[in-house]
């Protein structure tokens, strides 16, 4: 099983340093990690520092993979604009790095990508035509595609309506589950953190705030500090922890 | 996102898939009938008019037919007619790959100030014949046009590797560059004698009626060497029309890819702008059709525009001979008169918007 642990990576852009000594506890495949955090918190620098598009210093320390680049990355933009279809977008996703010669195994993965996201029917519509939350879907698929042991998902919500989102963080749990994957996902909604993810780590100004179990991790003093907002956390009807927001703080 | 699916449902998008590629099979096939067609075609005409029974009987078995038929065909229209498609190719896929790595739908030789950095070296070499490396006459102006068109791609390479340098300003560069040499080349019409600025003016409308064998075999070899360098990054390619930041996400290097494609479709582009002169259209356009017909996954799109672009200068070497008889209109000045309405009503009654 693939392990992730962070050990006091750094990162910048030209000479500023966006990340300062970021360590984390040891995650491993099957969980799904909330990255958290305010705009410009470093949520979406760490990843691209995780991915390796970054410099900085610190160690990344992947063990257990089994493919030699076990990472794969939904970026954070996705405005792509090109004569391609949906099905096609998603299959040269999987087939950089491999030869030109298209397999029956590709194939199918990408139509179980494709039917995982449900979005089988958006396969020969282009990519240009698609409305922002289906390109999101298509993004993730990208990434989905690439059969990675480690996924990070840059906010990959953010343009999803309500029955998408939790479908989505459903879909994205079970396959944790069941292949034992890592997942990372930056998400900017605490009250889907606190339902989908096991673990959650708080990124503010660049520094890791807090780290672990998520219920634990999100309280509403974190809300109030890193977020700035006054929320309450109760139990709803049905026993689970449910967020509610009362005010800026 | 249901739990369980019907599979039936799941091989939609495959079938969908295997029927796209075939109709994209049928297509290249179709341009590969075409261009032997309008080969034929070109090969036929000229002052001695031959039928095209003639002309296939004379290729298929050349030591059948008369001397004359055999050396006019052979030796004479053959390595126009080849050339023709060769230098097409060439300039196709130039544009088409400078389109993908710099996400530009105006990009071509022509834009980057390669076909203008040619011209001038020709026109240096015909107005005052300075001569870069001394060769057979059959050269020199080759040589000069080569020079000067590479000359002008390392010094846009060299600029783009600097920080900071965008692929705007790459495209920015390549239009300054035109814009130079154009004011150089005036420069050398307003000193040259009426005679050489007849040449100069000749030579940058691009013409295919220098050709012989071996020029077409050193375009050819660079074709040939080129085409699966760039087939080797197909996929990256592919990636690089969703952005640098989709593209990085998916493990390719932008930067580098840009720079390694960069040097060889330059390579491509004054190679066959060096022999012919400056044929504008169809670096711009092949790639264009190209990607109307076959879309933009570049195992059908690099073959589709090193076709498409062939299959078009066949055609202007056709109308070159036939649109006046008795002349052959230089081939820029056709592609571009006959070729451009086309490819205006071709973009406008398209639907589906093309970039
Ligand atoms: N390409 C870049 N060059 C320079 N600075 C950058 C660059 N990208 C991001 N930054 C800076 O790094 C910091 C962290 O940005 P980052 O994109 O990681 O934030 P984020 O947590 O993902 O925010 P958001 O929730 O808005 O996506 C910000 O201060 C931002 O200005
Ligand atoms: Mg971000």
């Amino acid at each position: 099983m693939v392990t992730l642990q962070l050990d006091r990576l750094t990162a910048y852009y030209g000479r500023r340093q966006i990340l300062s000594e970021i360590s984390t506890p040891l995650f491993h495949g099957g969980q799904v990690v909330a990255l958290l955090g305010p705009n410009a918190a470093g949520k979406s620098t760490l990843f691209r520092r995780i991915f390796g598009l970054l410099q900085g210093g610190g160690d990344i320390r992947i063990e257990g993979a089994k493919a030699s680049r076990p990472i794969c990355y939904m970026p954070q933009e996705n405005a792509v604009n090109a004569v391609l279809s949906v099905y096609e977008t998603v299959l040269l996703a999987r087939m950089q790095g491999r030869r030109l010669k298209v397999t029956p195994e590709d194939l199918a993965q990408v139509d179980q990508t494709l039917d995982e996201l449900g979005i089988t029917a958006l396969g020969k519509r282009n990519i240009g035509d698609l409305s922002g939350g289906q390109r999101q879907l298509v993004s993730a698929a990208q990434a989905l595609v690439q059969a990675p042991e480690i996924l990070l998902l840059d906010e990959p919500t953010s343009a999803l309506d309500l029955n998408r989102q939790i479908g989505f963080l459903s879909v994205l749990r079970r396959l944790a589950a069941e292949r034992r994957l890592l997942v990372m996902v930056a998400l900017h909604d605490l009250g889907h953190a606190l339902r989908y993810t096991d673990q959650a780590m708080v990124l503010q100004d660049g520094r890791l705030t807090a780290c672990g179990q998520s219920n634990e991790v999100i309280t509403p003093e974190l809300l109030r500090q890193v977020y700035g907002v006054a929320a309450r956390i109760e139990s709803c009807s049905k026993g689970r922890p449910l967020l509610i927001l009362d005010d800026v703080a | 996102m249901s739990e369980a699916r019907l599979g039936d449902d799941q091989a939609m998008g495959r079938e969908f898939y295997r029927a796209l590629v075939l109709k994209r099979q049928f297509i290249v096939v179709g341009l590969v009938l075409a261009i032997s067609v309008t080969l034929c075609i070109d090969l036929a005409l000229g002052p001695a008019q031959y039928s095209l029974i003639e002309v296939v009987s004379a290729l298929l078995a050349p030591s059948q037919v008369s001397d004359q038929v055999r050396v006019v065909l052979w030796e004479i229209r053959m390595p126009v007619a080849l050339m023709a498609l060769v230098v097409g190719a060439s300039l196709s896929v130039a544009g088409a790959q400078m389109q993908t790595i710099l996400s530009n739908p105006l990009a071509s030789p022509f834009t980057l100030g390669i076909s203008a950095g040619a011209g001038f070296g020709a026109a240096l070499a015909l107005a005052f014949g300075v001569v870069f490396i001394p060769a057979a006459v059959n050269y020199v102006i080759p040589i000069n046009a080569f020079l000067m068109a590479m000359l002008t791609s390392f010094f846009i390479y060299s600029l783009s590797l600097r920080r900071g340098v965008t692929i705007e300003t790459i495209v920015l560069l390549g239009i300054a560059m035109v814009f130079v040499f154009n004011a150089l080349m005036a420069l050398i019409q307003f000193f040259a004698s009426q005679q050489a600025v007849a040449a100069v003016v000749f030579w940058t409308m691009g013409s295919l009626t220098k050709a012989t064998w071996p020029k077409f075999w050193i375009a050819l070899a660079v074709l040939a060497a080129v085409i699966p360098l760039l087939a080797r990054h197909g996929w990256a390619l592919t990636a690089m029309r969703l952005g640098d930041a989709k593209a990085e996400s998916l493990g390719v290097n932008p930067r580098r890819l840009r720079l390694e494609v960069l040097v060889l479709v330059s390579l491509l582009a004054a190679v066959a702008v060096s022999f012919v002169g400056t044929i504008g259209f169809i670096g711009l356009v092949g790639p264009h059709i190209a990607r109307l017909i076959l879309g933009e996954d570049q195992r059908f799109f690099l073959p589709g525009a090193a076709l498409c672009g062939a299959l078009i200068l066949s055609i202007g070497s056709i109308l070159s001979k036939t649109v006046m008889p008795g002349t052959i209109i230089p081939i820029g000045i056709v592609t571009s008169l006959v070729g451009i309405p086309f490819f205006l009503c071709l973009i406008l009654s398209h639907k589906r918007a093309l970039w």
